[in-house]
Formats: structure tokens, sequence, C-alpha cells
């Protein structure tokens, strides 16, 4: 039962949990061995906000206790995990990234925490990200950077960065991050981990902080596909706490994971590719990976999706003005910052946020304020909300015609930290290709398909499904991580 | 002066309190009162990361008053966020309905004058109530906010501008409360706010034809404070427009101490709430068949059931209005009826009863009528005592008290109380004698024919007899004395 650390933070997430079960390992060697890793590269990476090692080797001690009397909970009990900093967990500090909410202690768990726990999976720490969730760097976290594991002068992407980078880092076999527009699968696809942003409504967002309800979920990043689709089984169904859960019974996506890709229709759009903006070696990985699927027995489909270029600007209009209203109770009277030097009610709102809230944050709630105006409203936020319908009208008429949509994760490869947070437009482009599918509420996945020439940086190819069809991304996935050379180990740490 | 040359033009926005026993998004209790933030939780306290989740019986009340009002209820209705910051606003937004509410149209009868009509209704929606702030809560003079009420259902009911005169206004609150009541969907309590509205008030010249700029007046919780606030806010504006100046809209808030309305915010002021549909619930879909139930339950309405008291039982349009006022009432009035007797006569005695000397207690005590000790059996077996001549009216009445306060049973207290009646001639015979030994000249006077003196001897008999006398006896002893 002492296998060197280098070897056990290699394991993923199902291997842990399978040697725990079998007792070849300990769930408290696991955990040890993820917090010694923490600890050892951390410093440079900069993925935890938080380690709670006292919690997590009670935890592994009880999971232990469960193997040892054959009462294991799940097969990834005693596993250990990691969770953005944006998921409520009783008694640990939950900051969302945020100033606002330093030192806050949440007095319960979100259901995801919840049914983590009730799996045996052991949480060691929360993970920094952007703001609210607001970016796609991390580079708006109010505590620090996180660096790309792959070149620490390049960032994970965000705002779930530092879920992908612990998980690239070997700090842990997995990590749940969430996705509004792009930022869980932007930063697998930079630090070349697989993330799943599944169908709005499949994962509770109980005790997950609200950037914009209609557009976030809850999902998970690992090392491998059928890593992530174990977590997202553990954590999805209906919960009655999340009137916008879905009823629907979770799929078995073990079950029909190794079902490879013969037959699959997989719709390439047009506009994807064509309409340039990508960088060469990027869109070369992706043709690479569509060239396996032909070979896999796929058969590529062109697909039109005419209305996703006018994405971004109904994004930017209905996320903000959804977070304007969802970040309204950060104001000092309940918890978080407070400003007690502040003169009187009003003074007291507006000094607690001004100096609670970073640049980001700001700039979305004067934007979503604005869109949701009287005068304004009309003309910004209703129209977006009608965009978003004709661009769910253009994926229902794609799948009619493909079983899964294929391209590209992000324009570029990880870019480095500095070179775009002058310019939040340019930062705002690097979520084009993920943020029609939080508008169409569909389920996402970002899998590694090679590396980029030249830089050698991961490059993620992007597969969307129908609705509540994570299934078949993951068996999609699968069958290109099975055809596809594996990455190698992150040069960064 | 000149208030008649101006016709008054109110809307009613009244709030109802839903009566269920949880809150609208979660499960924390809807009682009133309790220490500070103790009916609380995650979820009313606007925590990061929490989710309403919706209560349906929220949705079945709001339906089953949209349909004793005649509403056409939305079969799909959507909750909007209304955005505004307040301490007592948990979440810096109500989740209230705007664009798509669960009911429309719809109308609220009323009677004023003897006259009959109809007040239409633009709509009616839910949405939670917010907390209280509680000002100079400790030495520093700092403010607390008690959130225990936040998350409490309410129903918004709006009328159009159709209300003429403050009496008007009176009357149409008193009507939908008696409705709501009888609905059982609220308990009609103002003074603890589960019952409370916001007046919109304006004038015009009498023949113009258009409305004058209305002022929305807030904080009326009580019929009288309606009445001043209007009567008020009617003469401000008169005067106003009479002077040459000019009516601005704004919000007022009635003061009842010193029976004012001042101005809280102008229109420039005014908050822009920036609704939009609420993400976090999906719209509310009433299904047809909910409906139908909900409607088969319906219970009798206030203005039907003061019309059955009066075709049937043969009370007073005065009696019956009162006793349908309040739902509670009625159900006692009927209880009692059925445990007492039938016939007008009956019904009468019965309403008698309730409409004063407990109608008297109620208030005196604010005890609601769900919660007296008085029970219908109670006050019919208090009805049976005086037709026996067991005791007699003045004995009747304090009886009727003692078990009001201590629901205690009458026949105890006829006995604890010695409130029986004395009907033995023989016993009376002597009290009678002495009076009229001790009143020759009104028996004379009685004699030569001045036969109401009647009346006196009784008096000063029942006097004599601290009230114990059975009048009956005491009558026949006299005429058998006095001759007839």
């Amino acid at each position: 039962m002492t296998a060197p650390t280098q070897d056990l933070v290699r394991l993923g997430l199902r291997e842990a949990g399978d040697a725990v079960g079998a007792r070849r390992v300990s769930s408290r060697a696991l955990v040890d061995a993820a917090l010694a890793r923490i600890e050892a590269t951390d410093a440079k990476v900069g993925a935890f906000l938080a380690v709670t090692p006292e919690r997590a080797r009670a935890a592994a001690d009880a999971a232990d206790a469960r193997a040892a009397a054959g009462a294991r909970r799940s097969p990834i009990d005693g596993v250990p995990l990691a969770l953005k900093d944006i998921f409520l967990t009783k008694g640990v500090p939950t900051t969302a990234g945020s100033r606002i909410l330093e030192g806050y202690l949440p007095p319960y768990d979100a259901t995801v925490v919840e049914r983590l726990e009730a799996a045996g999976a052991v949480v060691v720490g929360k993970l920094n990200m952007d703001e609210f969730a607001m970016g796609s760097s991390n580079e708006n976290s109010a505590y620090k950077p996180c660096h790309n594991p792959w070149d620490l002068s390049r960032t994970p992407g965000g705002s779930s960065g530092g879920s992908a980078a612990a998980v690239a880092a070997r700090q842990v076999p997995g990590a749940l991050g969430t996705d509004t527009g792009g930022s869980i699968r932007e930063p697998a696809a930079f630090c070349g981990v697989v993330g799943v942003k599944p169908t709005y409504g499949r994962v509770s967002r109980y005790g997950v902080i609200a950037f914009a309800s209609s557009l976030d979920q809850v999902g998970p990043l690992a090392r491998s596909v059928g890593d992530a689709a174990v977590l997202l089984r553990t954590v999805a169904g209906h919960d009655p706490r999340d009137m916008t859960s879905s009823t629907r019974p979770v799929d078995d996506y073990l079950a029909t994971l190794e079902g490879g890709a013969k037959g699959l229709r997989v719709g390439v759009p047009r506009e994807w590719l064509e309409g340039g903006g990508v960088d060469p070696g990027v869109a070369g990985a992706v043709r690479s990976a569509l060239d396996a699927y032909e070979r896999l027995g796929a058969r590529l489909v062109e697909i039109s999706l005419p209305h996703s270029k006018y994405g971004i600007g109904a994004y930017y209009l209905i996320a903000p003005a959804e977070a304007s209203s969802n970040l309204a109770r950060y104001d000092g009277v309940r918890f978080g910052l407070r400003a007690k030097d502040a003169r009187g009610l009003k003074e007291m709102y507006s000094e607690s946020r001004e100096r609670g809230f970073g640049p980001e944050p700001k700039r979305r709630i004067m934007l979503g304020t604005y869109a949701l105006s009287a005068g304004y409203y009309d003309a910004y936020y209703l129209r977006a909300q009608k965009v978003r319908t004709l661009i769910r009208r253009d994926f229902d008429a794609a799948f009619e015609r493909c079983d899964v949509i294929a391209g590209p994760v992000t324009p570029s490869v990880a870019f480095r930290l500095g070179e775009r947070t002058d310019d939040p437009l340019k930062m705002y482009l690097a979520d084009i290709f993920t943020i029609t599918c939080n508008l169409a509420a569909l389920p996402g996945l970002s899998v590694p398909c090679g590396l980029e020439a030249g830089s050698g940086l991961p490059v993620g190819l992007q597969l969307l499904g129908r609705p509540f069809d994570e299934a078949t991304l993951f068996r999609a996935a699968r069958a290109l991580e099975r055809e596809l050379p594996a990455l190698p180990a992150p040069p960064g740490v | 002066m000149a208030v008649a040359d101006f016709q008054t033009v109110i809307g009613l926005e009244v709030h109802a309190q839903l009566l269920t026993r949880t809150k609208i998004f979660c499960g924390c209790s809807t009682a009133f009162g309790g220490e500070p933030n103790t009916h609380v939780c995650p979820v009313c306290l606007g925590l990061p990361g929490v989710l309403p989740s919706l209560n349906r019986r929220v949705v079945e009340m709001a339906v089953r008053t949209g349909l004793a009002l005649g509403c056409a209820v939305r079969p799909k209705s959507v909750w909007a966020r209304k955005n505004y910051f307040y301490p007592d606003l948990p979440k810096g937004y109500q989740i209230s309905q705007y664009e798509l509410p669960i009911c429309e149209g719809g109308e609220v009868p009323l009677t004023l004058d003897g006259v009959e009509r109809t007040v239409r209704l633009v709509r009616i929606h839910m949405e939670e109530d917010a907390g209280k702030n509680v000002h100079d809560v400790s030495a520093d003079g700092s403010s607390g906010v008690d959130l225990n009420r936040a998350g409490v259902p309410l129903l918004e009911i709006v009328s159009q501008p159709d209300l003429r005169s403050a009496d008007e206004a009176v009357e149409y609150l008193k009507s939908l409360r008696a409705i709501v009541m009888a609905l059982g969907v609220n308990d009609g309590n103002m003074q603890e706010g589960s019952l409370r509205c916001d007046a919109n008030v304006s004038v015009m010249r009498r023949g113009a034809s258009e409305y004058g700029t209305r002022c929305e007046i807030k904080n009326m919780n009580s019929f009288r404070f309606l009445r001043q606030a209007i009567e008020y806010e009617v003469r401000r504006q008169v005067e106003l427009v009479e002077s040459g100046g000019r009516v601005e809209q704004e919000t007022r808030l009635f003061d009842p101490d010193r029976g004012e309305t001042r101005s809280m915010r102008s229109k420039e002021e005014a908050h822009d709430y920036r609704y939009f549909p609420e993400p976090d619930l999906p719209p509310v879909i009433v299904e047809p068949a909910l409906v139908e139930r909900l409607r088969a339950e319906l219970p009798e309405l206030p203005r039907a059931r003061a019309a059955r008291y009066q075709s049937a039982l043969g009370l007073s349009a005065y009696d019956a209005g009162n006793l349908v006022a309040d739902a509670a009432v009625a159900g006692f009035f009927d209880a009692a009826l059925a445990a007492y007797g039938e016939g007008a006569e009956a019904a009468k005695k019965v309403a008698n009863w309730l409409t004063g000397e407990v109608a008297r207690l109620a208030n005196e005590t604010g005890e609601a009528a769900a919660s007296w000790k008085l029970t219908p059996q109670k006050l019919a077996a208090v009805l049976r005592l005086v037709d026996a001549g067991t005791i007699g009216g003045p004995g009747a009445k304090q009886v009727v008290e003692e078990v009001f306060r201590t629901g205690a049973e009458p026949e105890a207290v006829v006995k604890a109380k010695g409130l029986a009646q004395v009907s033995d001639a023989g016993a009376l015979e002597a009290a009678v004698d002495k009076i009229l030994a001790a009143n020759p000249a009104e028996v004379e006077k009685h004699r030569s024919g001045k036969k109401d003196l009647t009346g006196f001897f009784v008096g000063q008999v029942m006097k004599e007899t601290k009230g114990k006398a059975n009048p009956a006896v005491v009558n026949a002893l006299l005429r058998k004395k006095l001759g007839a």
C-alpha cells in the first residue's frame, strides 16, 4: 500500500477508485499524495484558493474504513477531488474568486457537494477561478493568477482555470467546474484535459454561486473521457431544490462508452472552420480529429449554423443582465464584505460593492443594468432572447442531419498571461465557439485532439450533442481518445 | 373649497398574504411574530447559491381567488424579478410576476348606499413578501432587519381606476377582504399587515375627459386610515389644482399620527425595477383539470351567503352583511343556528347575539373568530337557558361574556355566578309588594289608567332582586296586584 507519490497522482479517477476498492491503495495514501503534489506544485500553478488537509484526511480514513468493511459507497469512494470555489461548502471558505466573499463560510453544502460526499469522494480543496466565473483566463481572480501547467507563462483559460490546471498538473484526478459560456470547455482545451458542459438542467445548480442563471451549468473535468463520465453521473440528476433541474433519468454513460464512432454522423459547421479567425495550428489539429472520425467509420456532414455569429452579442446581453441581478445580494447587509466606515445606507451599499467587486463584475453589472433598463429592455434583452431562439432552431435543424457537432473549442491555444487583459472584447472572443452551446442549453464536451505544431500546446476538439444526449458525446469523445495518441504529461510542472 | 367640482378617481392595489403553512420558495414557517430572524433559512435569507422552489399551494390559492373573482386564469404564467436595493429585500430583487400574471380581468362586487356595483380588476399576481427593517435596535441607534416575513407568499390584486370616493374604496376593500377570507386564502388581519393596500388617487374636474395625474399612497393598514388618506389626498390635490398648481406624479406615504400623506419619492426618483423573466423558475403551468377541481371546491361567497341569509332566514340586509364580512363569523352563525333551532326567529336571535354582544367582545379582545373560546354549541346553550327561563337577558349577557373570556360551560357559569332567575311567584311576591308599597303615587296613577308605568314597576323589582327576577313572573304578579 505504499506506492510512490508520483505514481499515485498519475492514477485517473476510476483507476484510483478501483485501487481503493481492491485495497491495493488506501484512500489516505491517495489523499496524502494529492496534498503533497499540491504542496509541491501549487506555488507555481496557483490552482488552489484553499486546501483542506484535515477534513480530507478524515474523509479518506472514513473511506478506508468503508473499503475495509466492504461498504463502499461508489466506485469513486475515497478518491480525491477538488471543487471550483463557486460551490458552497459548509464551513469551508467559499469566495467565487471575489474579495466580496473573502472569508465567507457557507452554512450549507451545494447539492453536487452532497452528492460527491454521498459517493465517498474526498474534497481536498477549492479551486481558483475568475471572479464570479466572469472571464476566460482566470486573470480576473481577485486572489491570484493561475498558470497553465503546459507553459507557466500562459493562462489555463477560465473561468474554471483552477479546475483545469489542477487536473492537468496531476494535483487531483478530477474536479468540478461551471460553464456559462465556455468556462469548463475552454480551460479544458487549454490544459489538455476533458471537460464537459452538460445539458442545462442535467446537474443541480443549488448551492452554486450564480453568474447567469439561464446559462450556468455544473460539469466535470478529468484526464479521460470515462473519468469525466463517471464524475458527471455522480453529480447529475433531478434536485427538488433546483426547479430548472430535469427529472429525466441520468443515462449510464459507461454502458455505451466504448461503442465506437462507426456510423456516427459528425456535423461540421461550415461557419466555424471557414469563417477564419481560427489559428492554423488549431484548425490543423481539429481537421486531423475529423479525419480520425472518418477512419473510425463516422460520416462527416457539413451543416450550417447561420445565427451562431450573433452568439457573442446575445450572450453579452443576457449573461450580464442576469448577473446584474444575481450579484445584487452582495450588498454588505447580511454577509460578505461590508464597508464598516460608511455613513448611511447608500454609502454602505456603494462602498461595499466598490471595494468588494473587481473590474470585470463591475463592467458586467453596468452592462446588464443598462440592458434591462426601462426603454432599452426590448432593444437589448428581449432581442437577445430572440436571437437565442434562432440559435436553438439552427441546432434543432442541424441535429436532424447529424448526431454530434464537432469543431474547435477555441480559436487559439492558451494565450499568455497579460496578453488580453487590456482588451475585454478580444478576451470575450475566446468564447466564440463555446457560447452558442450555453445559449441553446445543449451538452458540450472538450476532448484533447493533439498538440499545436510549434507551440506544443494542447488543442481541444469540441463536441456538441442533442439535449440530454451526453451519452453520445462521451461515446464519440472516447472513440477519438482511443484513436489518437495520448498527450504527454504537461512539461510545466 | 370646491371638492364637489372634482371627480375623485381611485384604483387600489391590495396585497394579501396567503394562508400557506410555509413560505413561497422555501420550507420556513409563515407564522406571524416570533423572535426576529427565527423563521429563516439560506433560501429566504438570499444567501449565495440558493434557488427558489415553488410552493404549489400558492398557485392553488391564486387560482382559487381568481376563479372567485371571475378572472381569466392563464394556463402559463411567468415569474419575473423586480430589482431594487433595500435592506429588507435579501436578494436585491423580489420574485414577482410582471408581463404574464396568473390571473387577469375579473371584478369585485360591492354595495354602497344600497346600490350594488362591480369594480373591475386589472390582474392578480403572485409574489414574495419582503422582510422588515427595525430601527434603533441597539444603543448606537443602528437598524436591524427581520427577515421572518421575507418569502411569505402574497397576492397582489390590482383594480382598475373604477372607484370614485373614499367610501367606495373602503367598501371595495371590505368586500374583497370578506371574499379572500371566505376563500380561506387570507386571514383579513389588517393590523398585522396580512391584508394591506396602496391607493392610486387622482382628481379631475367634473366633465373632464382625461384623468388627472395620480399619486400612489402607501402604508394604510386599516379601513379608517384608507379613508383618511384618500380624503386628505383628494383635498390636497384639489387645493393644488384650484390654486393654479399641478399635481406631480409621486409616491406618498400616509402618516396615521397626523392623518396626512407626504411625499416619499418623486417620479424622477422612482425606481427602474428592471423587470425580466426569473431564470431560476420555470413558467407556472395551470392545467385545466386543476382549474376545474378548484372551481368545484369554491365555497359559497359572501354575497351569495348574505342573500341566502336574507331570503331563507329572513335576516335584514344589515345583519346578513355583518355576518358574512368574516367567513369565520358566518360559519359560527351557521353552526350556532344548527345547534340551536330553525326558522327566522331562531336566526334572528343568533344573529343579534353575534352582531351585538359577541362582536363587541371580539372587538375588545381582538380575538379572531377561529380562536374564540365561545363555541357555537355554547352560544346555543345560552339561548336555550334564556328560552327555558333559567336566565334572563342581563344574566345571559354576563354568561356570554364569561364564556367568551374563559370558555367555561354556560350552565356552570350560571351556577357559579348565581345568575339563575327567580321564577317562583311566592319568592317574588314580597319584592313586588315592597315596591308597590314604596311607590303609592305611581300605583295611584297606574290605577287611574297610566298603564305604561308597568315597566317602571318591573324595573324596580328587577333592581330589588339584583336582576334575577323572571320578568314574565313579575309581570304576572303586577297584573294580579294592580288589576289588568
